[in-house]
């Protein structure tokens, strides 16, 4: 019989106004991989903080091995036996892969000696990494790498994952889950955190559910139903969105020949891209970060200029025109980044609104602001979107992250733009408002306008997209329809080549 | 060695002489710059390094007591401004323009009474074989403490920062802040000992002014030192080695002017006076066009320990 590892029995968190954990009892045993599910906000990293002594309980108690265990700082969890993987926050861009893990380590060897240790270990759990490469241009997968390989390093007991999968290709999913099978092999425990219930029936042993703050429930994720789990998380059934089959009339986008050299150090250039994208269709750029996805955003909205015609809007050439320039002959791009790109965080709503619609109705001839209609604006974003604000007049950084994004996307949508670019458009959102944010693009879409939806989440891309193209290293594959692929084809793409060859398309 | 009328050996000597104040201070705050934290106070340490320094050398009559008292004053300055940035969180740009404002008016109500007064000097300390070396011997290898220990700090500076787990820590800290929080780094603790650090060469570098470049004390007698090197700091992409070398091409130029416009040369005074500070900012943007140089990733960033 396997022994229990980690024992929470109790634990409870308070922060000024919210209880993230409230009484949370659970235990993980040896050589298992527990999943700790729920949604944004529920509480799944307050929780592992804990074990990994980033913060400390208010009350409850936690035993490893059978011994009391309050790690007061993450240097003694570690020497306890417990890594974490961060999903952000823990790599530094500017130094290279090497002294990125002896920052991670107690007592770190010589970085001559750690060079080999890296490679070594790194060969033997088929994970290659080159300890002398710069984080800052390593791809997302490489870079978790650089996370696995410091924890493993350290020969831990647990070893807790946070959401690891969400900015993986499907291949490096694979390899990640053959690591981890091969560590539960080895007999260490793991804690994975995630929201993607698909991933946890393949993975996990044994899941627990969070919700509020609150276990909610815990199951065998192989024998329970995704759809058990996921109303378990959000505690009610929601809708999928749904989408009208129709007829795609003329391209309103038309994207040719598009290359951009990239400003900044660690981005990456762009170079020959071209798509169009008619009247009623929804076009997915899959890929993983990094590879030109921001660029390609912000040569679309204006941020970064081009000769004119490479990017044509009813067949206008507007690769030259602004931002508010694009947006006055109805072409409107929501970037990735709420806080700081979308909208100004510590300015109220109706500011934010205020900030892409610079209309006549909003701004007359002398400059002078009508906060009258802005309001009203601002009024029917959160009606109509849902947007949760005790006032319009709230910072938007006030807002919880799945809100600030419907009234971003609330914001762009309701101008009914008839070209709509939109980068990451559910990323870190609950399940519930992303449904919303997805119907709300397919709706858009409908009524007759073209949008591009850049987005890593094959399945959401999947979910609303009708064309499917893969953005890798700055080059786009040709689109095709997306009916027609199938997973492989997603990941030959990904992989960076081409499915011409095969001679099937017919989009 | 004499070209144009101008002798090489004294020139560079000379140049050592000129730049050691403001390469101290720039050292200094590559290292608080490189933990992540912006302190536009140098010129205020400077100062204030100057004023205490001369008090205590001229008290005493050894000029080493000056420097040590200085090295405390502008440790001591930094502490306000370390206490007002990192747990008052107070903003970092208006803060370090304060503790300048600080720096300038408590110096020279202090240094009244001090006007006028010649301190002490420091000897020379020639290095034995080296300083025979003829031509470079007297040039590099025949100077007073202060000049030598500027030159090994910057050394020492370069090798921790790139070569030991210190270093390492103080980079990355200033680098991702929220990263180095979650690995564990106390990162307001290593942010407050390097704002001590920076403070305390600041004052050094103050006091050099007060105490063998000039020796004596004039209000407001560092004349724009601390701002030099911050933009060298910058200029110098946050490298030990160029920030002696913006250091020492300042103290050059400024050495070469004075000799060119005592020699009478046909060049307006005013150009002359400002190529200093034109030439060694002309010279580090030149070199840092090449290569990737970045600002320390949460440079000036304020730092909250919170969820």
């Amino acid at each position: 019989m396997a022994e229990v590892l980690l024992q929470m029995d109790g634990i409870s968190k308070s922060f000024p106004g919210v209880k993230a954990n409230d009484k949370v009892s659970f235990h993980i045993n040896s050589g298992e991989i527990h999943a700790l599910l729920g949604e944004n906000g529920a509480g799944k990293s307050t929780l592992v903080k804990m074990v990994y002594g980033l913060m400390q309980p208010d009350s409850g108690s936690m035993k490893l091995s059978s011994e009391n265990f309050r790690p007061s700082e993450p240097s003694k969890a570690r020497q306890s036996g417990i890594a974490m993987v961060f999903q952000h926050f823990s790599l530094f861009d500017a130094l290279n892969v090497a002294e990125n893990i002896a920052l991670g380590m107690e007592n770190p060897p010589r970085l001559e000696d750690l060079s080999e240790k890296i490679e070594t270990v790194s060969k033997s759990y088929g994970l290659p990494l080159g300890p002398k490469r710069l984080v800052g241009q390593l791809s997302a997968g490489e870079r978790q790498r650089v996370e696995i390989i410091r924890c493993l390093l350290q020969n831990p007991k647990l070893l807790i994952m946070d959401e690891p999968t969400s900015v993986l290709t499907p291949n490096e999913v694979k390899t990640l889950f053959e690591t981890l099978l091969r560590l539960k092999g080895e007999g260490k425990s793991i804690l994975y955190i995630s929201h993607k219930l698909e991933e946890i029936r393949e993975i996990c042993d044994y899941a627990t559910i969070l919700r509020n703050g609150k276990k909610v429930g815990s199951c065998i994720p192989k024998d329970t139903s995704a759809k058990q789990i996921g109303e378990m998380m959000v505690g009610k059934s929601f809708s999928s969105p749904s989408r009208k089959s129709q007829e795609f009339g003329e391209e309103l986008l038309q994207v040719s020949n598009l290359s951009i050299r990239t400003k900044d150090f660690f981005g990456t250039s762009l170079s020959n891209i071209n798509f169009s994208v008619r009247v009623g269709e929804i076009l997915g750029i899959g890929g993983v970060a990094g590879n030109g996805q921001d660029e390609l955003l912000s040569a679309l909205s204006g941020e970064e200029k081009t000769s004119p015609s490479t990017i044509k809007v009813f067949n206008q050439p507007i690769g030259k025109l602004a931002p508010d320039e694009r947006r006055a002959i109805g072409m409107r791009a929501a970037p990735e980044e709420r806080l700081g790109h979308a909208a100004a965080p510590a300015m109220t709503l109706i500011e934010n609104t205020l900030i892409t619609s610079h209309s006549e109705d909003v701004i007359n001839q002398w400059g002078i602001i009508n906060f009258d209609s802005v309001k009203e604006k601002t009024r029917d974003i959160v009606s109509e979107f849902d947007v949760r604000t005790p006032t319009l007049d709230n910072a938007a950084t006030s807002l919880s992250g799945g809100n600030l994004q419907k009234f971003v996307i609330g914001r762009e949508i309701l101008q009914r733009p008839r070209v709509f670019v939109v980068n990451q458009p559910t990323w870190g959102v609950d399940a519930a408002a992303a449904a919303f944010i997805r119907q709300s693009i397919l709706n858009l879409a409908s009524n007759e306008s073209a949008v591009v939806v850049i987005s890593q989440d094959l399945d959401e891309l999947f979910e609303i997209c009708d064309t499917f193209a893969v953005l890798t290293n700055g080059r786009m594959s040709k689109s095709h329809d997306i009916s027609s692929l199938s997973p492989e084809d997603v990941g030959l793409l990904m992989g960076g080549s081409d499915l011409d060859l095969k001679n099937r398309d017919k989009a | 060695m004499v070209i144009f009328g101008i002798d090489l050996v004294l020139l560079i000597s000379a140049l050592m002489i000129s730049a050691t104040p403001v390469l101290l201070a720039a050292v200094g705050e590559a290292v608080v710059e490189k933990s992540g934290v912006l302190n536009l106070g140098v010129e205020g340490m400077m100062i204030t390094g100057a004023v205490i320094g001369f008090i205590f050398a001229v008290n005493t009559q050894i000029p080493i007591y000056g420097f040590i008292c200085a090295a405390i004053a502008g440790a001591l300055l930094s502490v306000l401004f370390a206490v007002l940035t990192q747990y008052i969180m107070s903003n970092q740009v208006a803060t370090g323009l304060g503790l300048t404002m600080v720096g300038l008016g408590l110096s020279a109500l202090i240094g009244k009474p001090y006007e006028g007064i010649k301190s002490p000097t420091l000897s020379k300390i020639e290095i034995p074989i080296l300083s025979d070396i003829p031509i470079l011997g007297p040039m590099i290898f025949s100077h007073d403490a202060i000049v030598y220990f500027s030159v090994i700090l910057v050394a020492t500076v370069a090798y921790v920062i790139n070569r030991t787990h210190v270093g390492l820590v103080l980079r990355a800290v200033g680098e991702n802040q929220e990263a180095a929080h979650a690995l564990g780094y106390k990162v307001v603790r290593i942010r407050f000992l390097a704002i001590m650090f920076g403070g305390a060469a600041a004052g050094i570098g103050g006091a050099y002014i007060s105490l063998a470049r000039v020796p004596q004390w004039t209000e407001g007698m560092t004349a724009g030192a601390g701002w030099i090197a911050l933009a060298i700091v910058v200029f110098a992409s946050w490298k030990p080695w160029r920030v002696l070398l913006g250091a020492y091409l300042f103290g050059g130029i400024t050495v070469l002017q004075l000799n060119l416009q005592a020699i009478g040369v046909a060049i307006p005074v005013e150009i002359l006076s400002m190529s200093p500070y034109l030439v060694t900012i002309v010279v580090l943007v030149g070199i840092s066009l090449f290569g990737h140089h970045t600002a320390p990733g949460s440079l000036a960033r304020p730092f909250h320990a919170s969820q």
